[in-house]
């Protein structure tokens, strides 16, 4: 979609870089110069996908601003993982506050550079979906109607992660996390709850809504550096696969994220003022139960008896998606 | 106290935290034996210069393959691609068309007049080849490669063997033989043409040879009983295809039989239409999937217009006819008679049942062994006379120009070796790169690019070459399909995609490292390598 077409490599642009590639034309995660935001020796799980998202989110918008760039943190994973004081991973400008209020410190960073009329610096806001779809969301609704000029970024592994896996505003249905237990009649998260945060996000009809996997580096980047070019309150919708959430190999989370939107379960797609404006297209549609048999927290549909009915429903899920935003 | 306001503590960073204690298992790059190679014949590393072409760097492509084949733009036109046909990327859409690139890279080095180079001492040591066919050229250029003096004695007119009088003008034009053949003699290997080696013993001390290489390749057609009429008109397809090759026009007539099914057959067949024959028929006894001719050439064949009877044996052949016998395959598939007679008009029957090698110029070498009309050798392809080697069609093997190649290379390293007094140590092999660790998602879809091919009109009336070549930008494509299994080639995954940044990249060619400080051992690396470079293996304990 917004990524520049590449003349045929072998690769193409699908892999990370290319030895044949005009030094321009590699991924940001390519380029052995990349700021490294994040830096190694946090204390991520294994294969964790939110600290590659971030990772890719943040050097993408660093190389959009030239380095110019501020962060504010909400409490969750990422905070957790890449700063036990005194330790920090971020070798950039990185603010953490509290979980709800992270929104709100972006705005204020924001404000604080317009009075000093350093117009130069930006700024990004981020958390998991507690701190953005739950707790976070009226400051998060706050700095949209306001318009305010920060790129909010929510990596979303749908559920909390960090206090031991439990559900939240974006955990799917039929998922297993500590609070929604694979029992009873419906195990797992209750199908019709939730919510769909992109699409508030566009409903507020602000400059940029885009979603995005960390399965889809080059996609991920491009929109990261759209977003940077805008002025006003911007969203970026980050799916990032939890090994440990999720209960998927810590070597598969690249292969998860990859089927989560082959499936149709995770659409992912460009929206400018409220309005859809570009989708990523499925490339070999893939059944949902090829993604849900890679993690653990929907085992209960397949084990001790296959639950036709309820992967029937997921699917549906997927088909309206597909259906919804043109996938095909 | 010279901290800011409210700190009490240094910042520090997380380089402190060496997350590679978490470890259990760890990445390791490997390197895994690409089926194309394990596939060739003539053992070339295809996709190391598969690798120099993607670059467009053809001139180092053309010198990876030379390493191993002095034949580039024949072996590109006549090779029946057994690389192909093990393909990975078969699997994915169609293989790649490595042939086809290999042909270019030939035309291309004729055409920039590309030179080997020969850069080993001389060892003052003569070998004898004889045989100026596939075979014996390879084992002339690899010795001299290596060092030694070099004679080759062919009894016929001109070098070439059957890619000379075997392969017809439309499948190897000949101004492309000379020119690979020239080149070979241009290293200072020096030819001796109608120069009929009748006594291998005698030649070697006669001309003081410290060894000798034998490739005569098999020239002498197989024949069949067939009972004829006086005026029948039987001859055999491989003093027809010599005939043709040297400028005669053999009498066939307008109707030509062609028995056998083989390549040969194919060969004769499509060099009668291109004769003036109005209809040339191959009769065959069992069925097409049978057929030991390869599939594009009995399907180029069929767009010529030959016809097949398939299931028929010739009972008689007479005067202006041949009476066919319908066969029926048994539950082995070997064809049984049914007593179905039946008649066909024919002017002439050319025989392409196989041929044998003359082997006389071997009578009474100690040691020496023949077996089923071949020469038995050991693995090193020295005979049971020391210091003998033997390779090609006159050895146990199928009868290609690539395995010809392949021997004269294989035998040209023994003989330096058994010169030198050394054993020639086996490279290690690497574990087979299966399309199983292969991680697709990450190639462009790109089906293969077809060479053009010329006309089927044009095609039956003249000599001109069939399968044209692919143009610079087509080869180019061609080549970048290539998925490299199996080896690494630098696509920047591992790199890019590494939760822990552990992995290092260094500069271009140099690849990658993995940072074991950091290194977690997730494995994402393993699992999105698009090629099955990198390994998980067990943590030292």
């Amino acid at each position: 979609m917004s990524s520049r077409p590449i003349k045929f490599y072998q690769v193409g642009s699908h892999a990370a870089g290319n030895r044949l590639l005009d030094p321009e034309l590699l991924s940001v995660a390519a380029d052995p110069n990349r700021s490294n935001s994040i830096t190694k020796g946090h204390r991520a799980c294994q294969g964790c996908g939110e600290a590659l998202g971030a990772r890719y989110a943040l050097d993408a918008a660093m190389r959009a601003t030239d380095g110019q760039l501020i962060a504010a943190n909400a409490t969750g994973c990422l905070e957790v993982f890449s700063t036990p004081y005194p330790e920090s991973s971020w070798q950039m400008p990185w603010l953490h506050s509290l979980f709800g209020n992270a929104p709100a410190v972006a705005s204020g960073i924001a404000a604080a550079l317009k009075a000093k009329g350093r117009s130069d610096v930006r700024v990004v806001g981020q958390g998991g979906d507690g701190g953005t779809v739950d707790i976070g969301l009226a400051c998060l609704s706050g700095m949209f109607e306001r318009n305010d000029d920060v790129l909010y970024i929510c990596y979303d592994n749908e559920a909390y992660m960090n206090t031991g896996v439990q559900r939240s505003g974006s955990t799917p249905p039929a998922a297993r996390t500590m609070t929604t237990q694979a029992v009873g009649s419906e195990p797992g998260n209750p199908f019709g709850q939730g919510k769909n945060l992109p699409l508030i996000a566009m409903a507020h009809e602000i400059p940029y809504v885009a979603t995005a996997t960390v399965a889809d580096l080059r996609d991920l980047e491009a929109k990261v550096e759209r977003a940077m070019g805008m002025r006003g309150a911007r969203y970026l919708h980050i799916l990032v696969t939890c090994p440990l959430g999720w209960s998927s190999a810590a070597g598969e989370t690249i292969k998860v994220a990859r089927l989560a939107t082959e499936t149709g379960l995770f659409p992912v797609f460009e929206a400018i003022d409220g309005e859809v404006s570009a989708v990523s297209k499925i490339r070999h549609l893939r059944p949902v139960e090829e993604y849900l048999e890679l993690q653990g927290r929907y085992r209960h549909l397949f084990q001790p008896e296959r639950r036709v009915d309820v992967l029937a429903h997921i699917q549906a899920i997927a088909d309206r998606n597909i259906a919804r935003y043109g996938l095909l | 106290m010279d901290k800011p306001f409210a700190i009490t503590l240094d910042v520090g960073s997380s380089l402190a935290n060496k997350t590679g204690a978490w470890r259990d298992e760890r990445p390791v790059y490997v390197e895994r034996m690409p089926p194309c190679n394990e596939g060739c014949p003539a053992g070339e590393n295809i996709q190391q210069w598969l690798y120099h072409a993607e670059g467009g760097d053809y001139e180092a492509a053309w010198r990876q393959i030379m390493l191993d084949n002095p034949l580039p733009a024949v072996m590109g036109r006549v090779c029946y691609h057994p690389c192909t046909a093990v393909c990975n990327r078969a699997q994915l859409d169609e293989a790649v068309g490595i042939n086809s690139v290999e042909r270019f890279l030939g035309d291309e080095a004729i055409e920039h007049r590309w030179k080997p180079e020969v850069t080993a001492e001389r060892s003052g040591r003569r070998v004898l080849v004889v045989g100026a066919g596939p075979s014996g050229l390879s084992a002339a250029y690899h010795l001299t490669r290596l060092g030694h003096e070099v004679e080759i004695h062919d009894a016929g007119p001109l070098a070439g063997g059957m890619m000379r009088f075997g392969i017809p003008a439309y499948r190897l034009p000949r101004d492309v033989l000379d020119a690979e053949i020239q080149r070979i003699l241009d290293l200072g290997v020096s030819l001796h043409c109608s120069s009929n080696v009748t006594d291998i013993l005698q030649t070697m001390t006669e001309g003081d040879f410290d060894a000798a290489f034998l490739a005569v390749g098999a020239h002498i057609a197989r024949r069949a009983y067939i009972p004829a009429g006086e005026a029948a008109h039987i001859l055999d397809a491989v003093s027809m295809l010599r005939g043709v090759a040297s400028g005669e026009k053999p009498l066939l007539g307008r109707r030509v039989v062609v028995y056998g099914g083989g390549n040969t057959a194919m060969d004769a067949a499509r060099t009668a239409k291109r004769l003036g024959a109005s209809d040339a028929i191959v009769v065959y006894r069992r069925n097409r999937e049978r057929m030991p001719a390869h599939d594009f050439e009995v399907q180029e064949a069929l767009e010529e217009g030959v016809v097949m009877k398939w299931l028929s044996t010739i009972r008689q052949a007479g005067d202006g006819a041949v009476v066919l016998e319908r066969m029926e395959l048994d539950d082995t598939g070997f064809p049984q008679p049914t007593g179905e007679l039946e008649e066909l008009d024919a002017d002439s029957v050319v025989l392409a049942l196989g041929q044998e090698a003359d082997l006389s110029l071997l009578d009474g070498v100690p040691g020496l062994e023949i077996e089923d009309g071949v020469v038995k050798v050991a693995p090193n392809m020295m005979t049971g006379h020391p210091g003998i080697f033997a390779g090609g069609d006159m050895v146990p093997a199928e009868r290609t120009v690539t395995v010809g190649v392949g021997h004269g290379k294989k035998a040209a390293r023994n003989i330096d070796a058994w010169l030198r007094g050394r054993e020639l140590a086996s490279a290690a092999r690497h574990e087979p790169a299966d399309f199983e660790l292969l991680n697709t998602w990450y190639y462009s879809d790109a089906p293969k690019t077809v060479a053009p091919r010329l006309d089927a009109i044009r095609r039956q009336s003249s000599f001109a070459e069939v399968q044209l070549g692919l143009d610079e930008q087509n080869a180019l494509f061609e080549a970048r399909r290539c998925l490299s299994c199996g080896s690494c080639f630098e696509c920047d995954n591992c790199y890019g995609l590494c939760p822990d940044n552990a992995v290092v990249k260094l500069s271009a060619g140099d690849r990658y490292e993995i940072d074991y400080d950091y290194c977690k051992g997730c494995g994402i690396c393993a699992t999105e390598c698009p090629c099955g470079a990198i390994a998980m293996e067990p943590e030292p304990s």
